[in-house]
């Protein structure tokens, strides 16, 4: 901040001695893009997801223990929602690919998606990048299926 | 002759603070056409990185600054030797080993010397070394996490000044004593008797590979001497150490005067590979020494002190061709090794010429054993026989000496306040620059490697005065950052620092910034007391000690109501940050805990004591602004009479009340 103001002092005193211009083709390269953004984004957004059905009976183990872990303390498992929206019927209200994005590209998805963003506005919290692969979200949503009561 | 640099300096400065809108400047950094260039050369634009981390000492802060160049911005201070309220460390029950000595808690040290880790003798990122002067001690801080990971003290030492610099690939950190003390055995004896029974022990601290775990290899019994800076040699001289010494009079006391009474003092040279041959041959001993060895396990996230009992020594009486004493005139601060490992540089601070020594000399005077006699049985070379040259008329009171690549050498002068740049091999004075005021230690980005990045060398000032607003009688001591990619020095940047720097390495922010720790991954939390989900959190009551397994998340804690605590419980909050995103800390402080605030990073379990000091419901909450709901981040914890029988019991949101919110919210 005082460095900008500095650089700002400096210019200014510079175009009163008529060599300003110069100057200033000399400064720096600004990034425009970088001094505004710089929001670190999280893996590469998905596309695709494919289910199965009869459910996974491993993935859906590994996912309630993920969600122990990891996504417990926001969602509860009936309607109720704590910071984030309780998980019944979630898998009749989203599609897979929205899911996983949600679970695995959250910054993306709050800067990009409509519905990602009317469900920040509110809960009012950033659902937090939980650090979860695109294989350990998968589980996840099968075991959302099973909370379903898909079999 | 100095008196009038000085005073050019100042009247220097005093024109450039006196120049006003166009006027052509003297050339000095001061013109207002050069300032704005300088500007230009300092400024890092917003969601830019600098080019280089500094890391810095904090000198009697006891901490580590990290700096970015050629900003100057503070990035971050890590605690090393001492408590740091501002995230618990030295407060919380997993940190307070850390500080554990053999004289029991010591919370603070004076911090000297960087030593950034090196393969052949280069900077690897991996590694920054710190030393603790008062109560002798080494520490490890990961380039990583950017914490301290380790802390050895040093035994039968006082004031680990010459230390922690290292071997040319890390195989060592070396602690030579600056204070020669009796072992610590035998360590009741008159003061008088300095020169029977004080030594100058140097201690070799090995340092594993892989994991940078140190250990005492052995201790040399040198005699006793003031040890006050070392350099490794590099490539030809990779085996050797090279240590300054002054005191060699052996004074106990007014030093001022006494210490300063010979015309050379001595280099010390250790082939600590012949060394450590002497130590396969069994010539070492085992002597009794009492010090402590804390080690932080990142996968428990907490550390664990060992006392030691004793140490390996090796007495150079049974170890001959190890040690050799070079003299070197005047009290030497600076003992530097240039990037080629042939020029050794003494800065003797009370004389009037840098000495500088060559390597391949050296090694011809004792093969030819072209000795001056000997100090305590240690063969002292012949100082015509080792030198190189001497750089004439430096300057006054030069202390420290770091290489800009190109084949020259930058001296800091600390009396004539000035920074003098020569050719190492011609010996010739090639430019100098003020600094404000009176330089200590400098640095070179690799300046003290085989490979010196150059571009900047970083004067670190002893005397601030009017540098800054003023702020009370004390002031941040002042750094000033010098472009020297051309042929003259110039000032492009003042910049405040925290503590009182003394050494400062540079290194390029691309050999550490994609190595940097993000998170502690919840599945590899190894903590024993740790609440991994909701579902794990719970309160355990061993007799008085009651362990609340608690977890944080944004924005609450589980659980966050906490009834039947009793008067005289030890309370242990275990809070394990549940978050996995890169910066998101959890806060946590109770009313009335005797004790800093813990600050948890996401992943992570710390631990925070709470001895309750009266009955009622006391309040806690998370101290770092997390979210929107961050002011709601609280819970309540009941305290009853010693006699009382409240039930031990905790929940989070599960109270009547809160289904019946819940169930509004719900809607």
């Amino acid at each position: 901040m005082k460095k900008t103001l500095w650089a700002v002092f400096f210019i200014l005193i510079l175009w009163g001695c008529g060599k300003g211009a110069k100057q200033r083709e000399d400064s720096p390269e600004f990034d425009e893009e970088k001094m505004e953004k710089q929001e670190v984004i999280h893996g590469t957004e998905i596309t695709e997801v494919i289910l199965s059905n009869p459910l996974d009976a491993a993935m859906v183990k590994e996912g309630e223990e993920i969600y122990d872990m990891k996504c417990m303390s926001c969602h509860r498992l009936d309607e109720t929602r704590i910071v984030g929206p309780g998980w019944a019927g979630i898998t009749k209200r989203r599609t897979p690919v929205w899911l996983t994005n949600m679970i695995t590209n959250v910054d993306i998805m709050l800067e990009e998606d409509p519905e990602a963003q009317k469900m920040l506005e509110e809960c009012l919290i950033r659902m937090p990048n939980q650090n979860v692969s695109l294989d350990e979200s998968r589980s996840i949503i099968e075991f959302m299926r099973k909370n379903d009561g898909e079999i | 002759m100095r008196t009038k640099y000085y005073l050019i300096s100042l009247a220097l400065g005093a024109l450039a603070v006196s120049q006003t809108g166009c006027k052509p400047g003297s050339g000095g950094a001061g013109s207002s056409e050069l300032a704005g260039d300088a500007a230009q050369k300092v400024y890092v634009a917003p969601g830019t990185h600098d080019e280089f981390y500094s890391i810095v000492s904090g000198g009697f802060n006891g901490q580590v600054s990290v700096i970015g160049l050629p900003s100057g911005r503070t990035l971050k201070n890590i605690a090393v030797f001492s408590q740091h309220p501002e995230n618990g460390w030295g407060y919380s029950e997993e940190t307070k080993p850390m500080l554990n000595t053999s004289h029991g808690f010591i919370p603070w040290d004076d911090s000297h010397h960087i030593a950034l880790s090196t393969t052949n003798s280069e900077h690897d990122g991996r590694w920054a070394f710190i030393n603790g002067n008062n109560t002798p001690r080494i520490a490890r801080i990961s380039l990583s996490s950017f914490k301290t990971e380790e802390i050895i003290e040093i035994p039968n030492s006082g004031g680990n000044h010459s230390s922690p610099f290292i071997t040319a690939n890390t195989e060592y950190a070396v602690a030579g004593t600056r204070f020669s003390v009796p072992p610590d055995n035998v360590a009741d004896v008159p003061i008088s008797s300095f020169k029977q029974n004080f030594k100058g022990y140097i201690s070799f601290i090995s340092i594993d590979k892989e994991t940078g775990r140190m250990g005492i290899k052995f201790q040399l019994k040198t005699p006793g001497v003031s040890y006050d800076l070392a350099r490794a040699g590099k490539g030809k001289s990779a085996d050797w150490f090279f240590f300054s010494t002054y005191n060699t009079e052996q004074a106990s006391t007014l030093l001022e005067v006494n210490a300063s009474q010979k015309d050379k003092d001595y280099i010390l040279a250790v082939n600590w590979k012949k060394a450590e041959q002497y130590l396969a041959q069994g010539k070492g001993k085992k002597e009794p020494g009492s010090y402590t060895h804390n080690v932080w396990d990142e996968d428990t996230h907490m550390a664990t002190s060992t006392l030691i009992k004793e140490v390996m020594t090796l007495d150079p009486k049974d170890c001959p061709d190890m040690l050799y004493f070079i003299p070197c005139p005047k009290s030497p601060h600076g003992c530097d090794v240039d990037p080629t490992g042939n020029y050794i540089v003494g800065s003797g601070k009370l004389a009037a010429v840098i000495p500088v020594f060559s390597f391949d000399k050296m090694q011809k005077a004792i093969t030819s054993k072209a000795y001056d006699g000997e100090f305590d049985g240690i063969p002292i070379l012949k100082y015509e026989e080792v030198l190189y040259g001497e750089v004439q008329k430096p300057g006054l009171g030069p202390l420290h000496t770091e290489f800009d690549g190109k084949g020259n050498a930058i001296t800091s002068m600390f009396v004539s306040s000035e920074l003098v740049r020569w050719n190492i091999e011609k010996l010739e004075i090639i430019d100098r620059v003020p600094t404000y005021y009176s330089v200590g230690h400098l640095s070179i980005p690799g300046g003290p490697t085989a490979k010196p990045h150059g571009k900047y060398v970083i004067a670190y000032n002893k005397i601030t005065k009017d540098r800054y607003l003023p702020t009370g009688p004390e002031l941040a001591h002042s750094a000033q950052l010098f472009d020297i990619s051309g042929d003259k020095m110039k000032l492009l940047l003042d910049f405040p620092t925290t503590g009182e720097p003394h050494y400062a390495e540079a290194i390029p922010a691309s050999l550490i910034k994609d190595n940097v720790r993000k998170i502690y991954e919840l599945e590899k939390n190894k903590h024993p007391y740790a609440a991994k989900s909701e579902k794990e959190t719970r309160i355990e009551r061993k007799g008085k000690e009651v362990h609340i397994y608690m977890t944080t998340i944004r924005s609450h804690f589980a659980p966050d109501n906490i009834e039947g605590i009793k008067m005289g419980d030890e309370v242990y909050f275990h809070v394990t940050n549940l978050e996995q995103d890169w910066d998101v800390p959890h806060g946590f402080a109770v009313r009335g805990a005797q004790n800093a605030e813990l600050l948890i990073m996401p992943g992570e379990t710390q631990t925070y004591k709470w001895i309750p000091t009266r009955v009622g419901v006391t309040p806690f909450y998370c101290t770092d602004f997390c979210s929107a709901l961050h002011q709601e981040m609280q819970g309540y914890i009941r305290v009853s009479p010693a006699n009382s029988n409240v039930p031990l019991k905790w929940g989070l949101g599960n109270s009547p009340e809160a289904a019946a919110e819940r169930a509004v919210a719900g809607k």
